[in-house]
């Protein structure tokens, strides 16, 4: 779906992009491509859904807003996409994915995120969302972060270098 | 503190950059100042990490295949099976929420097989079982996120 150079674009658009009069100039160099070849590749990018948004990645916790709940619900299979769906177009909500039951110790299907300035906020969010998407009959929990230990590691940057050189190889 | 322009640019401009060769020029004419006050107030919400970054956001498992993985680890041994956990490149993202499941983290590897053998290795290291939660689908269109300046 996507060449080598797309990759590359793509590695460089993920460390951001130069704080410059022509910032795509400066990918272009690296690249061996003109500018406008960078933008065009950009554009298409976006319009195939590989780049979701290409913009300001803001620190939520920087900002104040320091509470984080994993909601995970327990949705019938046949009703998830249509209440995924639903849910995902709240403004508060951050990710919203299906992911496979795990037996009677982990039987939920549908998990969302919501970021909010303390508990209270978020947990207010939530009785909008379980109002709003009829989720009050589904089996839930709210999962609240607490401390972090560790953010982005070191592979996730290894494999960006590695798939670079699979692309070109 | 942050002034009204360092606020606009925070909201308005998460979802889209303008996509010409001259973005900052077009934020500057859209909220009517100098490209230069722009770049310098970007700068200034980089510098104190009020901005991650200015760039994309990519949908998932493009790059190599990622899961969500859970532990259940009896609080007296979080620490030492978290510091466990954090030396695998392989881990992003750990954080200790408040659940019986009370370790979560995301893996990623380069395919399923070296995923799964990371997991086998990491039951082994630290005598507790996993929950393997991938993504099965995405609902979440990215449209950035709404901030509230008001308090």
């Amino acid at each position: 779906m996507i060449d080598g150079v797309s990759r590359q674009l793509i590695e460089l658009l993920q460390q951001g992009l130069p704080l410059v009069s022509r910032p795509y100039t400066e990918i272009a160099k690296k690249l061996h491509l003109t500018e406008d070849e960078v933008l065009i590749r950009v554009a298409k990018l976006k319009q195939q859904g590989i780049i979701k948004r290409l913009g300001v990645v803001v620190n939520h916790r920087r900002l104040g807003y320091k509470a984080n709940a994993m909601v995970v619900f327990d949705v019938p299979d046949s009703l998830i996409s249509q209440i995924g769906d639903h849910v995902s177009q709240f403004n508060f909500v951050n990710l919203c994915y299906q992911r496979p039951r795990q037996g009677d110790q982990w039987p939920y299907s549908l998990y969302c995120m919501i970021h909010g300035k303390n508990k209270e906020t978020v947990l207010k969010q939530l009785d909008h969302l379980i109002e709003s998407c009829g989720l009050q009959q589904f089996k839930r929990e709210v999962l609240f972060s607490k401390q972090c230990f560790k953010q982005r590691g070191a592979l996730y940057q290894a494999l960006e270098k590695q798939q670079k050189v699979i692309s070109n190889g | 503190m942050l002034s009204s322009l360092h606020k606009q640019l925070l909201n308005d401009f998460q979802q889209d950059l303008p996509l010409s060769a001259t973005p900052y020029q077009d934020v500057a004419d859209s909220l009517g100042v100098a490209e230069d006050e722009v770049l310098d107030a970007f700068k200034e919400l980089q510098d104190q990490q009020f901005i991650a970054r200015i760039g994309s956001v990519i949908a998932p498992n493009l790059i190599g295949t990622s899961s969500l993985v859970a532990m259940s680890v009896p609080e007296n041994h979080l620490q030492s099976v978290a510091e466990i956990i954090n030396q695998y490149p392989e881990v992003n993202h750990n954080y200790e929420r408040d659940n019986r499941f009370n370790l979560w983290f995301v893996l990623v590897a380069k395919d399923s097989e070296s995923l799964q053998q990371v997991m086998a290795d990491m039951e082994l290291q630290t005598g507790y079982k996993m929950l393997y939660l991938p993504l099965l689908a995405d609902y979440f269109i990215n449209l950035g996120f709404e901030l509230d300046f008001d308090d």
